[in-house]
């Protein structure tokens, strides 16, 4: 008989016994592992999901506050634009009105130049006219300068008439010193006497004259008597050469600093 | 010549015995329990783990896939039963290898052992899955002249089962026995290599045969299907 009952009985037995034995030392210990390494894997994938949706969280927010970034940089770019334009505006008005302000006073010292130039010129004209007629006169009529000039003088005291001659006569009446009588130069005695005749003659009585030198008469004769004045010296003639040389010099100046006041914020513009 | 491990007797009094089959069955149960133990004690739940956990933990998750392909829905439940029963065959068998060492799954007690065990087990899952009134139900289905031939088809399946796995073990030591009384050097080599083959083959298809055979009863409402592996 192959099959003994007992062997059967007891293999059954110690095959329970290895079922058990196996449960508790085979399966239970290593699906257990294999459960809890599977829960371990499964939160660290959840963990790392949950890192990726705040990583991409994160990255939206941070793209949110650099485009912010960059319409904040923008707006502050155009303003700083405005601003420096209305600044350049501004600078170039300021520009404008100092280059206008610095012609004007260049034009203004133009003119003034022009003035002390044409006054300056002036006096030389008239120390060389003087110098001319006197030259001229002594060369050609033999006769000093001063001679001629206590000529006219005379000459002009004789053809006074009418309120003038009145007003002086009674100038002369009133006056309680002597008249004056100014020269640019020493007069000869002989033009003195002459001068004291024509004077005696015209008024018709004795007149006291003192005599004193002034240079600055340029080449005339003045006689005052209490505020009443007659005159005559080369001033008269030098007049209308001072007029017409002091229009010349105004042409002249006037263009050129217009020229400049026109130029002076071109150059600022293009800095 | 041995037909069988049973008749190896070390000690007897009147009705126990203590035969070569039962002990070499303590020596494999020995084995395994203290291996698992030895391996298991130090078990890691990280990734870093070591070959012979590694090892253990192939065979469970192999074992437990191949209860999920015959039908069962819960493995984990089946796995302590179906488990066991593919490893003692299947270490019984890798462990012929051992010279002197004979098989206790070719003596036809213990193939009867662990056929009456699977036969008392359908049973038992059956019930557990559905209901002693559901179970008993399958028996006359799908007719009431069916159950004669149910509880015909329930013992011969068993019987099926012992006398296979028996027939076929005990045929691979037979086979090496007499080959090594005729040629011996590399032919009984070769036979052995066969035999391991067929071995850890019979093991597969005892313990698929018992997890269709339990599957066929756990299952509700559902035709009783055919085992698909016959040799």
């Amino acid at each position: 008989m192959l099959i003994d009952w007992f062997t059967v009985g007891a293999q059954a037995l110690n095959f329970l016994l290895l079922v058990w034995l196996m449960k508790r030392f085979l399966y239970k210990p290593i699906l257990q592992s294999i459960d809890e390494r599977e829960k371990r894997i499964a939160g660290r994938l959840a963990d790392a999901d949950a890192k990726k949706v705040e990583a991409v969280k994160e990255r939206d927010a941070f793209e949110h506050k650099n485009q912010a970034l960059d319409q904040q940089r923008a707006a502050l770019l155009n303003q700083a634009t405005d601003d420096a334009k209305v600044e350049r505006q501004r600078l170039l008005g300021q520009a404008q009105k100092d280059a206008d302000a610095l012609s004007a006073r260049r034009q203004e010292t133009l003119m003034h130049e022009a003035e002390t130039l044409n006054q300056a010129l002036v006096r030389r004209t008239r120390q060389e006219v003087f110098a001319i007629t006197r030259k001229v006169l002594s060369d050609l009529a033999t006769t000093s300068l001063e001679e001629r000039l206590g000529e006219v003088f005379t000459r002009r005291l004789r053809d006074m008439d009418g309120p003038q001659k009145e007003r002086l006569a009674e100038a002369l009446r009133t006056a309680s010193g002597p008249a004056i009588l100014r020269s640019a130069f020493d007069l000869p005695a002989q033009q003195r006497a002459t001068i004291q005749n024509a004077l005696n003659e015209t008024f018709s009585a004795e007149v006291r004259v003192q005599y004193e030198t002034a240079p600055e008469l340029v080449s005339g004769i003045e006689l005052t008597a209490n505020g009443q004045k007659i005159a005559w010296s080369i001033s008269d003639y030098l007049e209308s050469l001072e007029k017409g040389v002091a229009g010349l010099l105004i042409k002249q100046a006037v263009p050129a600093p217009a020229d400049a006041a026109e130029t002076a914020p071109k150059r600022l513009a293009n800095r | 010549m041995r037909l069988s491990p049973d008749e190896m007797i070390f000690w007897q009094n009147g009705f126990m015995k203590l035969n070569a089959t039962i002990v070499f069955t303590w020596a494999l149960m020995l084995v395994l329990a203290v291996g698992a133990k030895l391996i298991t004690r130090n078990l890691s739940t990280n990734l870093e783990r070591s070959r012979w956990q590694n090892l253990l933990e192939i065979v469970v998750t192999g074992i437990t896939k191949q209860i999920e392909e015959v039908g069962l829905r819960h493995p984990r439940k089946y796995l302590g039963f179906l488990g066991t029963l593919f490893l003692f065959i299947a270490a019984a068998t890798l462990c012929t290898v051992i010279p002197g060492f004979d098989p206790p799954t070719g003596s036809l007690s213990t193939t009867v052992a662990l056929a009456l065990c699977v036969f008392v087990a359908v049973p038992l899952f059956g019930i557990g899955e559905q209901g002693m009134r559901g179970y008993l139900k399958s028996y006359v289905e799908p007719t009431f002249v069916m159950l004669p031939f149910n509880i015909i088809s329930e013992i011969s399946r068993a019987l099926a089962l012992a006398v296979r796995l028996f027939g076929n073990m005990m045929s691979g030591a037979m086979i090496i026995g007499i080959l090594l009384a005729i040629t011996p050097f590399i032919f009984p080599v070769v036979m052995t290599v066969l035999g391991l083959l067929t071995g850890m083959v019979q093991a597969y298809i005892f313990s698929i045969l018992a997890a269709v055979y339990i599957a066929a009863a756990t299952r509700t409402g559902e035709s009783r299907p055919e085992p698909a592996h016959q040799t």
